[in-house]
């Protein structure tokens, strides 16, 4: 019997043709896959929308400016905001539940793997449709580009009476395509929670994370409602001869903006919450203490869903409501200041008594809480009606709502891409890279967002491309595009730190932060099918139990 | 080494309240760090939004100023140290005394904020024009406004007059505001909050200038093109002034004879498809009143100074001082825009 006939089969991994790598990827129903991809594709996007805000910028540096023509800072403001809220945040916030959400209560995957990457293709397309009406918008004059109605698109500006071609258009059918897809994902993160927790994790032991995504994917499927409506109404009018919004045959531009505000603060609600999310499970690895009050904290993000479906219309003080309505939503609005409020005391008593470290995770989560803080008052001040006679509408609203999405939200999200990467990566980011992230960024903030609100106060308004001189405004519209670059910076140095790290990071094993969650028990990257066998638990920090035998969580629970 | 913040800007900000307040105190005799400032009122409805605002603005700070300090205190005193023993500190995981405290606290300071601020929008809401107050409709346009006194009847753009009110005997201005088009906004920060003009929806907005002067505000409501340059002009006089100016609003065209030339040109070609000349064949409504055009001080709903040459270009090329606005260029050749011109400066 001869040997050299026995053939040893290659043991090395083959490579694959590109192809089907990339096959792989746009047919993955994976939810760690789907979660890079929205994360990804927020990335690309965040890019465009800093450009945007970028080009605005310089063209406020100074009174007068000619860097760009109103009609393209028109369209500029309008695409920004549009870009930043629904085709950024939004995908960070959905893709990084998709991929911890079912991690973190030892399921396998979401509820509909399938609904799931369906969601995620309807967003992608979404963005992409916006962004095609650079090219094929076309239409009569002054009409082709992108839309130039602002991202909340008031009627009658979006009649075909004045929004001559196609441009309003797009914007329409982007925002309808992926309403669905974020009304999917909603529902698979609904079902997911409430059915695929592991044994031992009724809903008062999973992490605050999964409950603030749960609180979170309820106020989509209610928020989104509205809106599609709001869009198919206007489609309606401009194509099929309705007069809902067409003030000049008896329609109600205020039906417009009571629709659309129902969506458009209980949407805010959607992008901020999640940041909750990241900070409550950061906070307490990096001060090595359990979250304070849980089930406070829950109760007050149920709290924070339920009133924040009722104060929208703060976002319409000036338009000649009766006293009554206007008395009744300052109350509303005042009164999500409670919970909300608690919530940051809770992580402040979090971190009491702790053992802090500054890393980076721990770096942007701190500067999150100082800054919902500021943007938390200053949204207090703007719920006083009288008050908000005079600061709405003006810069001291744009400095606002972007101290939240930028100065929490975006922090947070900043805060949970590094506490995270090391796990959907596999490698360590750079550390010290990150924290000259963290540094250029909050200065570039702060120059920028802090000296935003003097222009407000001293009665700049919103959405002009250029602005009189020797109405105080100058040397503050300075300072804040000054600020944009440090800001960018950060941003560049961010990206080149995930990219470096992605290929050159040194191996961050399972569990580099010591944390207690249920991702934290797997191998980095998880395998596909998540954990070798089904956890059970009985606590609310399963690897506390498994690193303390002697003193686990739930004698204490 | 510490996060957070390196400045206090909610600090800063109060400083600067009370900053612009003081600069305020003393506005009579020097601009108060810029003509738009809402710290600067000089109407009772601006006045009474200062004063509740004042109050938010307390509050607010100190509520910053309490919790910032405990922030920056528990970063600092529980960071670890380079001594630690790694163990794990205690864990706490929560206090019902303590939760019930910072809830019931902020519930309270909300009742607080609240009645205050609804207090205030009783004050402004609420109030009725009296025998003697002057009643105004302003129209907004894209992106003009105009400015009708049906009581007295005067129509005009742009320029806003009414008289001073004495807070003894006040003779406060009562304004409906209407569209004909889009969304705009009427917004002079120093005389009162802002209301929107929505079509199909009337509003009533108050002014009681106590102090003589120019006050200056623009459209706060995007509504196309050129909404950043939809300004506000408003002329508080005293009342013998403001009524000699009604009188010679009322008063149609002037007619000179010297510029018959322009006038011929005014009145068949297009101007008077969208302006109108009291007196004369021109009665468009798309466009300003253009009876009393020399009486303002700027064009354009004040993107220009109203000189020769800023009319002359205007007529000739409204792009290059307000590009995207409605105005068409004329397509005039120099003979008739200089005699176009001419017969404009008559109208005084």
């Amino acid at each position: 019997m001869s040997t050299d006939a026995i053939v040893v089969p290659r043991t090395e991994p083959v490579s694959r043709p590109l192809v089907d790598t990339l096959h792989e990827w746009v047919t993955t129903v994976d939810h760690k896959r789907l979660g890079a991809l929205y994360i990804v594709y927020a990335l690309l996007f965040l890019m465009i929308g800093g450009i945007e805000a970028g080009i605005m910028r310089v063209q406020l540096i100074r009174p007068h400016n000619d860097f760009v023509s109103p009609q393209v800072f028109n369209r500029l403001f309008t695409m920004h905001g549009t870009t930043m809220i629904f085709f950024v945040v939004m995908p960070l916030v959905f893709g990084f539940a998709n991929y911890l959400v079912p991690l973190m209560i030892g399921a396998r995957d979401m509820a509909f793997p399938r609904l799931n990457a369906f969601s995620f293709w309807l967003t992608a397309f979404g963005g992409l449709l916006l962004y095609f009406s650079l090219i094929g918008a076309n239409g009569l004059y002054g009409a082709g580009n992108a839309p130039d109605v602002g991202w909340f698109a008031y009627a009658p500006l979006t009649s075909r009476t004045f929004s001559v071609g196609h441009s309003t258009d797009y914007w329409t059918l982007a925002l309808l395509v992926s309403g669905f897809g974020s009304i999917g994902t909603a529902i698979n993160i609904l079902t997911t929670i409430l059915c695929m927790r592991c044994p031992g994790m009724i809903l008062g032991k999973m992490p605050l994370f999964a409950w603030l995504n749960l609180v979170m994917a309820g106020m989509v499927v209610l928020a989104i409602s509205p809106l599609t409506a709001a869009q198919l109404m206007l489609l309606v009018d401009r194509y099929l001869g309705g007069h809902f919004f067409d003030t000049q045959a008896g329609g109600s531009a205020v039906v417009w903006m009571h629709f659309f505000w129902v969506f458009g603060h209980p949407e805010v609600y959607v992008l901020v919450i999640p940041a909750f999310a990241f900070v409550s499970e950061i906070v307490p690895v990096f001060s090595r203490k359990a979250i304070f009050g849980y089930p406070v904290m829950v109760a007050a993000t149920i709290c924070i869903g339920f009133i924040g479906m009722s104060v929208w219309a703060h976002h319409m003080f000036t338009v000649g409501m009766s006293s009554n309505a206007n008395s009744f939503f300052v109350l509303s609005t005042m009164a999500i200041a409670v919970p909300t409020g608690i919530k940051i005391f809770n992580w402040l008593a979090t971190m009491w008594g702790g053992k802090i470290e500054f890393k980076t995770p721990m770096l942007f989560c701190i500067g999150f809480l100082f800054q919902f803080l500021m943007a938390g008052l200053t949204g207090i001040m703007l719920g006083a009606a009288p008050f908000d006679w005079q600061l709405g509408n003006s810069y001291f609203v744009v400095a606002h709502f972007h101290y939240v999405i930028v100065g929490a939200i975006l922090f947070a999200i900043f805060g949970a891409f590094y506490y995270w990467f090391p796990k959907m990566s596999g490698k360590m980011y750079n550390e010290t890279l990150g924290r000259l992230h963290f540094w250029l960024f909050l200065l570039g903030f702060h120059l920028t967002f802090d000296f935003m609100h003097i222009p407000g106060l001293l009665g700049m308004p919103r959405r002009i491309y250029t602005y009189e001189p020797g109405r105080g405004w100058d040397t503050w519209n300075f300072i804040v595009t000054i600020g944009v670059f440090f800001q960018a910076f950060g941003i560049v140095v961010f990206v080149a730190n995930l990219m470096w790290s992605y290929f050159k990071g040194r191996a961050a094993g399972s569990d580099p932060w010591d944390a207690w969650t249920l991702e934290w028990s797997t191998t980095s990257p998880p395998p596909a099918y998540n954990f070798v066998s089904v956890p059970e638990i009985k606590s609310r920090r399963p690897l506390w139990d498994l690193k303390h035998p002697d003193d686990p969580d739930w004698k204490y629970e | 080494m510490l996060g957070g913040k390196t400045s206090n800007p909610m600090g800063v900000l109060q400083i600067f309240v009370f900053v612009l307040w003081s600069a305020a105190a003393s506005e009579a005799a020097a601009p108060p760090l810029g003509p738009t400032n809402i710290f600067a009122p000089v109407s009772t409805p601006a006045k009474s939004i200062f004063g509740l605002s004042i109050f938010v603005l307390t509050v607010t700070g100190a509520i910053f100023v309490v919790v910032f300090t405990l922030l920056v205190y528990s970063v600092v005193k529980f960071r670890k140290r380079r001594n630690d023993d790694g163990r794990e500190p205690p864990q706490v995981y929560g206090s019902n005394q303590v939760e019930i405290a910072w809830t019931v606290i902020p519930i309270l300071i909300v009742v607080a904020l609240f009645m205050a601020t609804a207090r205030v929008i009783a004050d402004i809401q609420k109030a009725s024009p009296s025998a003697n107050a002057i009643e105004v409709v302003a129209i907004g346009h894209q992106f003009w406004w105009e400015y009708r006194y049906p009581g007295l009847h005067v129509v005009t753009a742009n320029e806003l007059h009414v008289p001073v009110s004495d807070p003894g005997h006040p003779t406060p201005t009562f304004i409906k505001l209407l569209s004909a088009d889009t969304d705009h906004s009427f917004w002079i920060p120093r005389l009162a909050g802002k209301t929107d003009l929505i079509p199909n929806h009337p509003n009533t907005m108050w002014i009681d200038p106590q102090q003589t002067g120019i006050y200056l505000g623009q459209c706060a409501q995007y509504c196309g093109t050129q909404h950043a340059k939809m300004l506000l002009r408003v002329y508080v006089q005293p009342r013998d002034e403001f009524d000699r100016w009604i009188q010679q609003q009322r008063q149609p065209a002037s007619v000179s004879s010297v510029v018959s030339e322009g006038r011929r040109v005014f009145e068949t070609t297009a101007c008077i498809n969208c302006h109108a000349v009291a007196g004369t064949v021109a009665d468009g409504q798309f466009g300003p009143d253009l009876t009393h055009l020399m009486g303002r001080e700027t064009i354009a709903a004040g993107a220009a100074p109203n000189t020769r040459e800023n009319l002359r270009l205007w007529i000739r090329n409204p792009e290059a001082i307000k590009p995207g606005s409605l105005m068409p260029a004329m397509e005039l050749n120099d003979q008739e825009l200089d005699a176009l011109t001419g017969y404009l400066e008559t109208l005084r």
